[in-house]
């Protein structure tokens, strides 16, 4: 258990500038989740506190200890890795017991450390076969079960889930959440995957062309996006982005959607304008997530905030418990949901609740929040 | 369905083309070790007085015995064996070693990477290109400063450097295709360069060390040049001796003598590749596959 600071961190290969100042600190057996598309740097990262890189600039903390050129046998980190990377010449038990092996750890410790890490994780069976003859989701137990035996300091996951279908991948998901909270240790988590790391982290990293966009909770990072990549990245069906324009409206601002369904609309925007009074007339982006633009049913909130406007939908896709309908606003798709009994087909117009209490505007040039 | 299994006529055809391309080739490769065996057990009589494929009328393993034990090369009369084994003193501890450094320096060129490590590995590609008769000058000289002139460890010395290019390119080739991953799992579980060598690298690499050791076996067992070049008399290899066997003048040529040393100082390289033939040719293609 250790808590893990990030200062400053750069890493370059050559000329390419992979990391560009990365801060990061999180306490003693929290879950960190860097997230990010493919390229933003966050498997770089993970590499840099493992010890697998070096860094270019900056400082790796583990504990209070900088660790920069620490080698990763001694950083008292174990990791699991995307491809597993089981010895494949050995059987489960020998690859449980490599590392403390190595590490002069004496037989019957490891006998009992093996004995606990292969019942906590279901492996017993497993011992004596080698991992060639194991399926994808026991390989990956195996793999958490080799950083397990090790007990270290923090937990590194690169990508684990990637390679497993979908359905073991929500069910290993929620075991690595029940490890964690079994064992509190320290782990940093990468993946490209938004939904594992908000089931997972309780903090989240959330990384682009090697910088760090936004660092926060599950929670904030959801409803309080730093700016327009965040708020795209977060949530799926991603967050609508609508090009819209702030005007006057009954003393305060409103916004204009054209819905193409009749008069274009003005909304209403009720918190706090005084940010948004400078963008008077001006275009700004619209952001507003899927639940917020719902049936009148399913709408929910303070009701002065919800407003309707009527769409005609173009296309419907039913997930079982909401059903999401594609309209057009001020000429881009948009994408609503809705109770799968209030859902109109295509071609018919619909009366759409929009929450407009949780609209979030951003600067269309840079993509930074506004509001 | 027997129908959609039947072949058309002109695919019949082609298996047929196919399969005499094949028979004759075979035959092409196969007639000369044929003419070589049944001259080797024939009489110097009957090989004058028959024809070049007559079978033997009365076999004999004389002409064995004698190449073995008791045929005259150069200015000794024991035969073939004493080089014989020279040649396997030879073979073993250069295939070994040549073999072992050749893996340290692919398991180094492909996990351990170093500044300039790419260069390297291009310079000493070329090695496979350099033609032996350049070498052999300040190989000799070399050999001579080391006071390894003339002696079995020097032809040893010799052909571990020269398999090295080889033997690197086989090994650097072959762990490429292995992920890294599994060099960094074991950095992070405490291991060293070593270790991981011993402990994950050698256990997956036997398919290459076949290769390496068939490919290093015949090139070093049937090398004529270095042997020539390098050692005298009672160190020679095998090579050197079947050429002297051949030419030493006396009163007859004994061709069934001069087959049967031919075929006896084949016979190691068939043996290496008939026990390990099946690994080479899935060594070679092993790492093509699957990039």
């Amino acid at each position: 258990m250790a808590s893990l600071k990030i200062k400053n961190v750069c890493k370059s290969f050559g000329a390419v500038d992979v990391l560009k100042g990365i801060d990061l600190e999180i306490e003693s057996g929290e879950f960190l989740v860097l997230v990010g598309p493919s390229g933003c740097g966050k498997s770089t990262l993970l590499n840099l506190i493992a010890g697998l890189e070096t860094v270019t600039s900056g400082d790796v903390m583990i504990g209070d200890r900088v660790v920069n050129a620490v080698s990763p046998k001694d950083r008292d980190i174990a990791m699991v890795f995307q491809s597993y990377a089981l010895y494949p010449n050995m059987n489960v038990r020998k690859n449980l017991s490599f590392g403390l092996e190595t590490r002069k750890v004496a037989q019957p410790e490891i006998d009992t450390t093996i004995e606990r890490v292969a019942q906590m994780l279901q492996i017993t069976d497993l011992l004596d076969r080698k991992p060639a003859q194991l399926s994808g989701g026991q390989r990956q137990r195996v793999a958490m079960g080799r950083a397990l035996a090790r007990n270290p300091k923090i937990f590194l996951f690169d990508e684990p889930l990637s390679n497993l279908d979908a359905k073991l991948r929500v069910e290993m998901r929620t075991e690595i959440k029940r490890l964690h909270q079994r064992i509190h240790t320290t782990i940093v988590y990468v993946t490209h995957d938004q939904i594992e790391a908000m089931t997972l982290a309780d903090r989240i990293a959330i990384m682009k062309d090697g910088i760090l966009q936004q660092f926060d909770t599950p929670d904030q990072v959801y409803q309080n996006p730093a700016n327009l990549f965040v708020a795209g990245f977060i949530g799926s069906p991603s967050m609508n982005f609508i090009p819209a324009r702030i005007v006057r409206r009954n003393g305060g601002l409103g916004v204009t959607l054209d819905t193409g369904a009749g008069q274009a609309s003005i909304l209403d925007i009720h918190t706090a304008a005084d940010a948004l009074a400078s963008w008077r007339d001006k275009d700004v982006i619209l952001g507003i997530r899927p639940e917020q633009i719902t049936d009148g049913a399913g709408a929910q909130g303070n009701h002065g905030s919800i407003q309707t406007l009527p769409c005609e939908v173009q296309v419907i896709e039913p997930t079982g418990p909401d059903t999401l309908v594609f309209v057009r606003i001020n000429e881009k798709a948009v994408t609503c949901r809705v109770h799968p009994d209030a859902a109109r087909r295509p071609g018919e117009t619909m009366e759409l609740s929009v929450d407009m209490s949780k609209a979030l505007f951003f600067n269309p040039t840079d993509g930074e929040r506004i509001l | 369905m027997p129908e959609a299994i039947r072949q058309s006529p002109s695919e019949v055809a082609h298996r047929i083309f196919i399969y005499g391309v094949l028979l004759l080739f075979a035959v092409y490769f196969l007639v000369p070790f044929f003419v070589m065996f049944i001259t080797s057990i024939k009489t110097m009589d009957e090989i004058r007085t028959g024809t070049l494929i007559a079978l033997p009328r009365q076999p004999t393993l004389e002409p064995w015995l004698k190449a073995w034990g008791y045929a005259t090369i150069g200015v000794t009369n024991e035969g073939i064996q004493g080089f014989f084994w020279n040649s396997i003193r030879m073979v073993i501890p250069a295939v070994l070693i040549s073999t072992f450094i050749g893996a340290l320096n692919g398991y180094v060129l492909s996990k351990w990477r170093f500044k300039g490590s790419d260069t390297f590995f291009a310079m000493l590609l070329l090695g496979c290109f350099i033609p032996f008769q350049v070498i052999l000058l300040p190989m000799a000289r070399t050999l001579g400063f080391l006071g390894l002139s003339e002696s079995m460890w020097g032809l040893v010395l010799v052909h571990t450097v020269y398999g090295l290019a080889f033997t690197t390119l086989f090994f650097r080739n072959y762990y490429v295709a292995v992920p890294s991953e599994l060099v960094n799992a074991a950095r992070i579980d405490g291991a060293g360069f070593f270790r991981i060598f011993w402990r994950i690298m050698l256990p997956i690499s036997i398919p290459i060390f076949m290769v390496t050791i068939i490919w290093q076996t015949t090139q070093i067992w049937n090398d004529f040049l270095f042997g020539v070049c390098f050692s005298t008399g009672e160190t020679q290899p095998i090579t050197v001796a079947l050429n002297n066997l051949v030419n030493t003048s006396s009163a007859v040529k004994e061709y069934n003598v001069d087959m049967a040393a031919a075929i006896i100082a084949a016979l190691p390289t068939l043996f290496v590749y008939f026990v390990a033939g099946k690994y080479f040719v899935r060594g070679l293609t092993a790492g093509a596959v699957k990039g």
